[in-house]
């Protein structure tokens, strides 16, 4: 087992860094070859960082299921290799993460996985490391950037040594915290040569009766063994109360408790077990703190420990300094009261396409299963067009379920809205199945040339690779139409005149209609920005129709004058085309 | 030392990172340990953004919590409001003195606070600086950010040397100049 954390000090060469960026510098350093990953906030930096390294093969793949069969292939042929996602692209790649948790690994093969307690970019706040128990995969997590660089090269080692799939378990508070790191180099890994090995690599019934066998029998091991592993770290102090924690949650011990003693784990699963039962043996309370679910603690107390944990805190949002202090010490903090002012929730940046294309919807009073994407804030005010968000994917077939279930004239006033990457990575299969099960229904891709939501990542129709070279641009519409949709229509987001017509027409018909709206992602190149629009004040009859769609470039003083903003105003137009006085009027810039 | 809290505040878009990224610098070159925390994805959408910048011997929790904060920078008014109890009783703040509607007061159904400044003032030690109109005078209107740094570098304890020296090493080089001119007016504004 290497343990370089001694060494790294001497060779110091401080820098701060991202804690994903951190998770790609780890990459970097273990010698990992290969990576892949689809993008999801908050472990979508980890594969841009990652790509900025010429000794790593790194790709956007168009799904995480992909990326990590990506990653288990290169395992497979003798490199080391690497897949990032975040807690739900955990389940997309579950089917290729449980069985390879059987057949091991050649080259280390490790997944970052970023979970979101608090919900700040994500639709549930589930916890990776349930789903890693359940796949008997080992589990490290860090608690700084730091411990980001070095967990990684740490993962590749102990997958290696034991012949297994490495899960290091981030969340949105580490992957997007910045803290200083010491830098060292890469350390090249010979490729392992390849052997075929049919009793390991090929999992039907009978070999995984046997790889089973040594799952659980390495399972074992790693709890004994993992006792000593160096990512552990016992700290003794007051032995009145002592705390089991790890990841970020440790930081909050540390700064609410600094006398207290600490059982910093690294190793989450499986757990070491006789390290934690001589630690709980030494101090007099237990508290055991973790973010989300009870994970560490119900099997503590299953080994009939004494611990005290989700009684105080709760399984919901992050944890804090204060929070412990408040939940553990009955302190009262004395802090003053938020002034209550309104909130400001996200919204669709000023010249979205998106906006266009929900201002028709609206109009029209269509009902919309949506997806995951920037479009899923079509269900808010003043939109409010979008009724459902599921999964990635999942609009396309939630509204087959619908006209399944109560015949093909109760969605008439129904589409399904999803985006371009988001149709790429599952969206497609839905579609198949529309068309296979002889469906009827709009669908409407909303094509930005990107997958906007995550910061504009490049995917399989956008002609681009994650390095940033052309490659083939899948024609979506040409996809559509190759699975048996005979009505595909491409058409201008901003084109509402059509866009309307259009979209009656689809509705009406008894088939599979796809329309596709082409219009790039405003942010995409801002120096694309040619002309703003102004509002002409004494042709201003005041009537509020361009304020429909909500553009936030657009407000309405308290005397009742509307006007534009110009520097947040793109140049889109809509509120032009919403204005029945022709008091809207392009400006032309530079 | 104490460990320090500053806080960045604002509406995205407006390039908190960016300031954040030249404080988390300006830190490591004092020879501090600092933590950042920031806001990426459905948050830079418009929606209120929060980052922390922690600096000093050793700093561990990397997130600023209610009554802790030295700084507090805002670059919109309702946000230095939304924040505002975030700030030690002896805390400054420094705010944008500018208004960008939320969505709830676009739509009618909220109020944009009236008199916000007036009413921090009777609590807390503020400055306000209209970055965007300094910026439109030296004719950038991109680097009202810096304008908002400068201010508040007036109020915290690096000298004028090693900011200049920090946006130096950490903007990119075709806007050193921009960024240095526009640090040196917030940096004198009285």
């Amino acid at each position: 087992m290497v343990t370089e954390r001694k060494e790294i000090y001497i060779v110091a060469q401080k820098v701060i860094m991202l804690g994903n960026e951190a998770f790609a510098r780890g990459a970097y350093e273990a010698g990992c070859k290969v990576s892949a990953a689809y993008p999801g906030t908050p472990s979508t930096e980890i594969s841009e960082y990652i790509e900025k390294y010429n000794e790593i093969y790194a790709e956007w793949s168009p799904n995480e299921k992909v990326a990590m069969e990506v990653a288990i292939g290169a395992s497979i042929s003798g490199v080391r290799a690497l897949a990032s996602m975040k807690h739900v692209g955990l389940n997309v790649a579950a089917d290729p993460l449980f069985t390879v948790a059987y057949i091991g690994v050649t080259g280390g093969l490790v997944a970052i996985v970023a979970d979101d307690p608090g919900l700040y970019s994500s639709q549930n706040e589930q916890d990776t490391r349930a789903v890693a128990r359940a796949a008997k995969v080992p589990v490290i997590e860090p608690s700084d950037s730091q411990e980001a660089k070095e967990f990684v090269k740490f993962a590749f080692e102990l997958s290696e040594k034991y012949d297994t799939p490495v899960i290091v378990r981030s969340t949105t508070r580490l992957s997007h915290s910045q803290g200083m790191v010491v830098l060292n180099d890469r350390v090249e890994k010979e490729d392992k040569p390849y052997v075929r090995n049919f009793a390991k690599n090929v999992m039907m019934p009978g070999n995984a009766k046997g790889r089973h066998l040594l799952v659980e029998s390495r399972e074992a091991a790693l709890a004994i063994d993992g006792c000593d592993f160096p990512i552990n770290k016992v700290e003794y102090n007051d032995n009145k109360i002592g705390f089991i924690t790890s990841g970020i949650p440790y930081q909050y011990v540390k700064e609410a408790f600094p006398n207290a003693s600490i059982l910093k784990l690294g190793l989450i699963n499986p757990l070491p077990r006789k390290l934690i039962e001589e630690f709980a043996a030494k101090v007099e309370t237990l508290y055991i703190i973790e973010e989300l679910d009870p994970i560490i603690e119900e099997q503590v107390k299953s080994w009939g420990i004494s611990a005290i944990g989700k009684e105080l805190l709760t399984v919901q949002g992050e944890y804090s300094a204060n929070l412990l202090k408040r939940a553990i010490g009955g302190e009262v903090i004395y802090t003053c009261a938020a002034a209550q002012v309104p909130n400001r929730p996200p919204i669709l940046c000023p010249g979205c396409p998106h906006r266009s294309v929900f201002a028709v919807l609206n109009k029209l009073m269509i009902h919309a299963a949506g997806d995951i994407g920037c479009y899923t804030l079509g269900a808010v005010a003043p939109l409010s067009v979008v009724d459902t968000t599921v999964c990635m994917g999942a609009s396309i077939s939630s509204l087959h379920g619908m006209e399944k279930a109560k015949g093909k004239d109760y969605i008439k006033n129904w589409v399904a809205v999803i985006g371009d990457s988001t149709f790429m990575h599952t969206g497609i299969n839905s579609l198949i199945n529309m068309v296979y099960n002889k469906g009827t229904g709009t669908v409407m891709i909303l094509d930005n040339s990107t997958t906007g939501m995550t910061g504009h990542q490049d995917h399989a129709a956008t002609g681009k690779t994650l390095k940033g070279e052309a490659t083939y641009a899948v024609d979506i519409a040409a996809l559509c139409k190759a699975v048996g949709v005979n009505h595909v229509y491409e058409i201008n987001a901003f084109d509402t005149v059509k866009l309307e017509q259009l979209v009656k027409e689809t509705t009406a018909l008894d088939e599979v209609a796809v329309i596709i709206t082409k219009s790039p992602c405003v942010l995409l190149d801002k120096s694309a920005k040619t002309k703003i629009y102004k509002i002409e004040v004494e042709a201003c009859k005041k009537c509020s129709m361009c304020m429909k769609p909500g553009c936030p470039a657009i407000t309405k003083k308290e005397n009742g004058t509307i006007a534009i903003n110009d520097t947040m105003c793109n140049g889109c137009g809509l509120c032009e085309t919403s204005c029945k006085f022709g008091a809207i009027k392009p400006v032309q810039l530079g | 030392m104490e460990t320090k809290n500053i806080m960045i505040v604002g509406v995205g878009g407006q390039g908190t990172l960016l300031t954040s990224r030249i404080l988390g610098a300006l830190t490591i070159q004092a020879g501090y340990d600092v933590k950042l925390s920031e806001v990426h994805g459905m948050a830079q959408r418009g929606g209120s953004v929060v980052t922390y910048v922690r600096y000093g011997d050793i700093v561990n929790e990397p997130i600023i919590e209610e009554g802790q904060a030295d700084v507090l920078i805002a670059f919109e008014r309702l946000e230095a409001l939304r924040y505002a109890h975030f700030l030690k009783k002896d805390g400054v703040i420094i705010v944008n003195d500018q208004r960008i509607d939320p969505m709830p007061v676009v739509i009618g159904a909220a109020k944009y606070p009236l008199n916000i400044i007036e009413e921090l003032e009777k609590e807390h030690r503020i400055y306000t600086v209209d970055a965007m109109e300094e910026s439109k005078k030296i004719g950038n209107s991109k680097v009202f950010n810096v304008i908002v740094l400068g201010v508040a570098a007036q109020h915290m304890n690096f000298t004028k040397e090693e900011w200049i020296s920090v946006i130096e090493n950490t903007v990119p080089g075709k806007t050193v100049e921009i960024n240095k001119k526009a640090f040196e007016v917030g940096y004198s504004l009285k």
